[in-house]
């Protein structure tokens, strides 16, 4: 039996990726540098490497992706490309899982484990008494047993708000999605215009609530493992939020430019799967650090 | 005569275009390049110059060793040593030198093009000499590198720990990257773009097992992203997740590093039981023994390998009955494992066995792998890790399967398929130098360990008491001769990069099978550009 298979495309070298490394390394050592830097008061150059990396970034990214577009604009991609696009897509999205499960695991480490076996659950009466004898354990853990104290965030206001906000927002990018494969421009560009608006009225108000909670609260990122948990886990969101609203606006400036077709939209959806997958963390988030 | 300017043979079997073959050169051929085969060669020799970078690290130890009391560095130094050294057989020498065979020789045992995502394909190699410039600089800094062991526990690594460890982080991280995109690359090429006929149970060992470690780099990789994401916050913003004054608990770093730890440890086995189960059933002219059984093992010690991290914990003062979880769950991985060596062992029964240097090195690392396999079964036992625990017998036990074991296995896979990717037999007589010097004296190097650590040397620490003198003076020597064997190594692949040798037949070895063995020698710069049928 014969069969006619698709030449797969292996593209010519590039010298996007390694102006890719390099822009990692700078903004390594970059990083580390306005670490130290900040932590000591000092100044140096690590604001300037750090700068530089993420411009040699933005250069790669746009080097890169123009690349791919044209390439993909002219055709030159087969169906089985898009497959490996799609899978390896999907395997990043687990990854990311990955990452925020490790803060996942830690939050429920310190709810059920540490902060309890400090208050002398199990079998660790003695370091309870030997320790800290007034520690009793709680959750939200707003006393620490070295004394200090903040308080809840609620769940009920912003917290609320933005979940409905990010609820509604997978919703309309759906509708985006689905306005792309039946051929409504209109209804694609609307709705995809709306999930962008959405999310930056996410991000303003996860702002306020930052800013509510330093002022008003007490609760800062060092109020303990409560207030580790709960920044690390909504500012790791926060970033993914800000980084998926960057991406549907590029896309949403490709819509306007009349790129995509019902057969050909992997960018598009590539950015529809990262913002649901956002937005899933998101619940889990309100369940998790909030609600419960 | 051509000069080895790159001639190469034009692939017969699958032309349909004629610009395939031209080579890019210079220096831009290895910067820009999208080419699976010239990643795999980057890759591997980046391990190899990382493995003797760390090795000489293990030389300044040996030397420390060699003699009780402190002689030749300070322990300040000792442990950045001990440190870096870990780091960068790990994450440098190991696991690159798997990505790199796994670039050369998945898509040709597949049947595919190339790599399904050349471009990023090359991205995740050029970040890594990067990740490693700034590990080894951190050496440098005032006050010098990370010293916390390359398990970094907390509070060593957080209240306790030098300036270095911001740049530490950052370079975990980086090399994190490397290894997710390297491993998102492995699974799309291997689920994406196997020729026609290769079936899921056709697949040759090597690429199954790479498939099943790609699936656990990227469920472990970024747990470790997170635990040093949580030392640089602990350590320089604040936070206390490792610091039980803030609610937090050190022991909840261990479980975080672990649970990355642990999957990473048959990250750096299963493309070696894959190389094994290639190279046995060539040299002995036989099928492999138990194909089917081969795959679920490996699937098996895969999924297994995720509850059973806390066995690395058990002095910590876990409750009784998670000891015992971990204990059955850590002896349960004996029994998927003991079916490969049954296996390979059954392979060879009643083969026409030859023994070229590829099956010498699979010979002894089946023999001394399962030596480190089962000082890891007595490790298991809790009762008695509390007396092996942070000893040299635990050093013996991951050295016997990281370096007879892995290490190992990369020389032989380099031994195997070194002929099929130059063209030319590398010199054998100084592969059996190799081999020989290099068997001989990582015995004498890691065997006394057992001794010295059931008898109570602690790792780690720069001096010891006068009774493990002779032992150590051993271990030192077969450290010292262990290092110089390398350079044999070293003086065999500039030789076969050269192209000195016998030109080699397609099949190189008698006995080989698959489709990387049907192709010429040297493999053309570009393979199956219309894919194979695989029948």
């Amino acid at each position: 039996m014969q069969q006619e298979y698709e030449r797969y495309y292996v593209p010519a070298q590039s010298p996007w990726p390694i102006v890719g490394a390099v822009a990692l390394f700078l903004i390594a050592v970059g990083a580390g540098t306005v670490v130290l830097e900040t932590t000591k008061g000092e100044s140096g150059y690590g604001t300037h490497t750090l700068t530089a990396g993420i411009l040699v970034l933005l250069v790669m990214l746009f080097g890169w992706f123009k690349n791919q577009i044209d390439e993909s604009m002219s055709g030159l991609y087969s169906d089985q490309l898009g497959r490996s696009y799609r899978q390896g897509m999907s395997w990043f999205i687990f990854s990311e899982v990955m990452f925020f499960a490790a803060f996942f695991g830690a939050l429920f480490y310190a709810r059920f484990i540490s902060v309890p076996w400090l208050g002398g659950a199990s079998n660790n009466e003695m370091t309870n008494a030997v320790l800290w004898p007034t520690f009793e354990a709680m959750w939200p853990l707003i006393n620490t047993p070295d004394g200090t104290t903040t308080q809840v965030m609620s769940a009920a206001g912003l917290p609320t708000i933005n979940t409905i906000i990010l609820l509604v927002s997978s919703v309309t990018l759906h509708f985006a999605h689905t306005g792309l494969e039946q051929q409504k421009r209109k209804q694609l560009t609307w709705m995809l215009g709306v999930t962008i608006l959405l999310g930056l009225i996410f991000l303003t108000l996860q702002v306020q609530e930052y800013i509510h909670a330093y002022r008003d609260l007490g609760l800062t990122l060092q109020s303990g493992v409560y207030g580790n948990t709960f920044f690390m886990l909504t500012g790791f969101h926060g970033m993914h939020v800000t980084l998926g609203t960057i991406i549907l606006i590029v896309l949403f400036f490709r819509v306007l430019k009349g790129h995509f077709t019902p057969e050909n939209h992997f960018a598009f959806q590539a950015g529809s799967w990262y913002w649901h997958f956002v937005d899933v963390v998101w619940v889990m988030l309100y369940i998790f650090v909030y609600v419960l | 005569m051509s000069k080895a300017t790159d001639v190469l043979t034009p692939d017969t079997a699958h032309h349909d275009d004629d610009h395939h073959d031209h080579i890019p050169k210079g220096i831009t051929r290895w910067l820009f390049t999208t080419n699976h085969k010239d990643i795999g060669t980057l890759y591997l020799w980046f391990a190899f110059i990382m493995f003797l970078v760390g090795g000489a690290m293990a030389m300044v130890i040996r030397a420390e060793l060699f003699q009780p009391g402190l002689q030749i560095v300070e322990p300040n130094f000792f442990n950045q040593m001990t440190t870096v050294h870990g780091l960068i057989m790990v994450f440098g020498a190991v696991m690159p030198a798997f990505t790199g065979l796994a670039n050369w020789l998945i898509p040709m045992m597949i049947g595919a093009p190339d790599m399904a995502l050349p471009r990023m394909n090359n991205w995740s190699f050029w970040i890594l000499p990067g990740a490693f410039l700034i590990l080894l600089g951190s050496l440098f800094m005032e006050g010098g590198g990370p010293a916390f062991g390359w398990t970094f526990y907390a509070p060593l690594s957080t209240t306790y720990s030098n300036d270095s460890t911001a740049l530490f982080v950052f370079s975990v991280h980086i090399m994190g990257i490397s290894s997710i995109m390297g491993a998102i690359n492995v699974i799309v090429t291997i689920f994406n773009m196997r020729a026609p006929g290769m079936t899921w149970m056709k697949m040759p060992l090597f690429v199954w097992t790479w498939l099943i470690t790609a699936f656990l780099l990227i469920a472990v990789m970024p747990v470790l992203a997170g635990a040093v994401t949580m030392v640089l916050t602990d350590k320089f913003f604040g936070t206390s997740f490792f610091d039980a004054a803030g609610g937090g608990d050190p022991v909840m770093f261990q479980h975080i590093f672990w649970f990355f730890g642990h999957p990473e440890v048959y990250i750096m086995i299963l493309p070696a039981f894959g190389i094994i189960s290639q190279i046995v059933p060539t040299f002995s002219r036989k099928k492999l023994f138990g194909y089917a059984s081969m795959v679920y093992a490996t699937a098996s010690i895969a999924l297994l390998s995720f509850v059973v991290w806390a066995h690395h914990m058990f002095t910590t003062g876990m409750p009784v009955y998670m000891e015992m979880f971990f204990m059955f769950a850590t002896m349960l991985i004996s029994v998927p494992t003991g079916v490969k060596v049954f296996n390979w062992v059954a392979t060879m029964w009643r083969g026409s066995l030859t023994f070229e240097m590829p099956m010498m090195f699979a010979i002894a690392f089946i023999v001394l792998f399962t030596i480190g396999g089962l000082s890891g079964l007595m490790l298991a036992i809790t009762p008695v890790d509390f007396q092996y625990h942070d000893t040299y017998f635990v050093v013996a036990h991951f050295h016997y399967v990281l370096v007879t074991g892995a290490v190992f296995s990369i020389m032989a896979a380099v031994y195997y398929w070194l002929p099929k990717w130059t063209g030319k037999m590398y010199d054998t007589a100084l592969a059996k130098w190799h081999f020989w010097c290099s068997l001989i004296s990582v015995n004498v190097l890691f065997f006394p360990m057992h001794f010295v650590g059931l008898a109570g040397m602690p790792r780690r620490i720069p001096d010891y008491a006068l009774q493990f003198a002779d032992f150590n003076k051993w271990i030192s020597i077969g450290g010292f001769a262990f290092g110089l064997s390398q350079l044999i190594f070293l003086a065999l692949l500039i030789k076969a990069c050269r192209k000195e040798g016998e030109a080699v037949s397609n099949q190189v070895w008698e006995g080989a099978e698959g489709l990387e063995w049907e192709i010429p020698s040297p493999a053309p710069y570009h393979t199956f550009e219309t894919p194979p049928e695989v029948k």
